[in-house]
């Protein structure tokens, strides 16, 4: 099992998905700093959370042009898995390898607390293990966005991961943290190898945590 | 020569900042306010005086990375 954290100055939850991703795996992933301009073969590439580059001008717009993005778009077109998690999430989106945009949460808030959300699609190696996940969010500009025909096309094609929801996996407008359109919490590319979300699954990998519902994002490509 | 770019949110994407602000100005008085919206002002000075070239080579700089074409438009004027 081979994994990669790409590490931006800023990042700040690339040791916290290391850590994650060594206990469910059994073996460490290699941290790529933003200017490598190569990326071993890998079976998993995790852009982590965090303020890459001080979010700049707009959250992962900076990061999207860095050095080792380009060959993280190339593994990713090539099917390797990828998952962007928070500020990971915003810098895909930035390179348009996932569709829409995140925007300032509606309270004008940053917001830090658990959430609980629900796969939608559940045929994808990150949302097989179909289950309701606690799990936190922290972010200011975490409120998904995306034209109408872009929903529409991520609804045509499955392309929508998970949504908010309370415990029991209903899904409302009480339960949408940060104003997301349809309670998007994360989606998927076309090919459904590459996963954005809002919420940190890396936080939520042990009960010592508050919940080890995180885990499951990360089995179904790691085991 | 003096680029000024512009960026503003689309109109169909809400802008909770701008509300803010437009309610912030109707609590200190300011009646009359129908809506704001907040954006970016980005100024780039550019070595040269072929405008033409430059409108061209602002759009693309506005196009791959100054704004999200997703939920923003531009504009750029060179003086």
């Amino acid at each position: 099992m081979k994994s990669h954290v790409i590490v931006f100055p800023g990042s700040n939850c690339d040791r916290d998905v290391a850590v994650a991703i060594e206990n469910i795996s059994g073996s460490a992933p290699e941290m790529v700093w933003h200017k490598n301009t190569s990326i071993a073969e890998s079976d998993l590439i995790v852009v982590p959370g965090g303020f890459s580059y001080g979010d700049y001008l707009r959250c992962g717009a900076i990061a999207s042009t860095s050095p080792v993005i380009n060959e993280v778009i190339k593994k990713a077109k090539a099917g390797v898995p990828v998952i962007g998690i928070c500020n990971g999430f915003q810098i895909l989106i930035e390179t348009s390898l996932l569709d829409g945009a995140l925007i300032r949460n509606n309270s004008l808030s940053f917001i830090c607390k658990d959430i609980y959300i629900k796969p939608e699609n559940t045929s994808s190696i990150f949302t097989k293990n179909n289950v309701v996940a606690k799990m936190p969010i922290a972010h200011n500009e975490g409120n998904y966005f995306a034209s109408k025909d872009t929903i529409k096309k991520i609804k045509d094609h499955d392309q929508i991961a998970f949504r908010y929801c309370d415990a029991n996996g209903v899904v409302s407008e009480e339960s949408n943290p940060n104003g997301s359109l349809d309670n998007i919490a994360g989606i998927l590319n076309d090919k459904k190898n590459v996963l954005g979300l809002m919420p940190h699954p890396e936080r939520a990998v042990e009960l010592n945590l508050g919940s080890d519902d995180g885990k499951h994002i990360f089995e179904g490509v790691l085991k | 020569m003096l680029a000024k770019i512009h960026i503003t949110l689309k109109k169909d994407v809400l802008d909770p900042q701008g509300k803010v602000i437009a309610n912030s100005l109707s609590d200190l008085g300011f009646d009359g306010i129908q809506s704001v919206r907040q954006g970016k002002y980005i100024e780039i000075l550019l070595e040269g005086d072929d405008k033409d070239a430059a409108n061209s080579k602002l759009n693309q700089m506005c196009e791959k990375l100054l704004a999200n074409l997703v939920i923003e438009d531009y504009s750029v004027e060179i003086d």
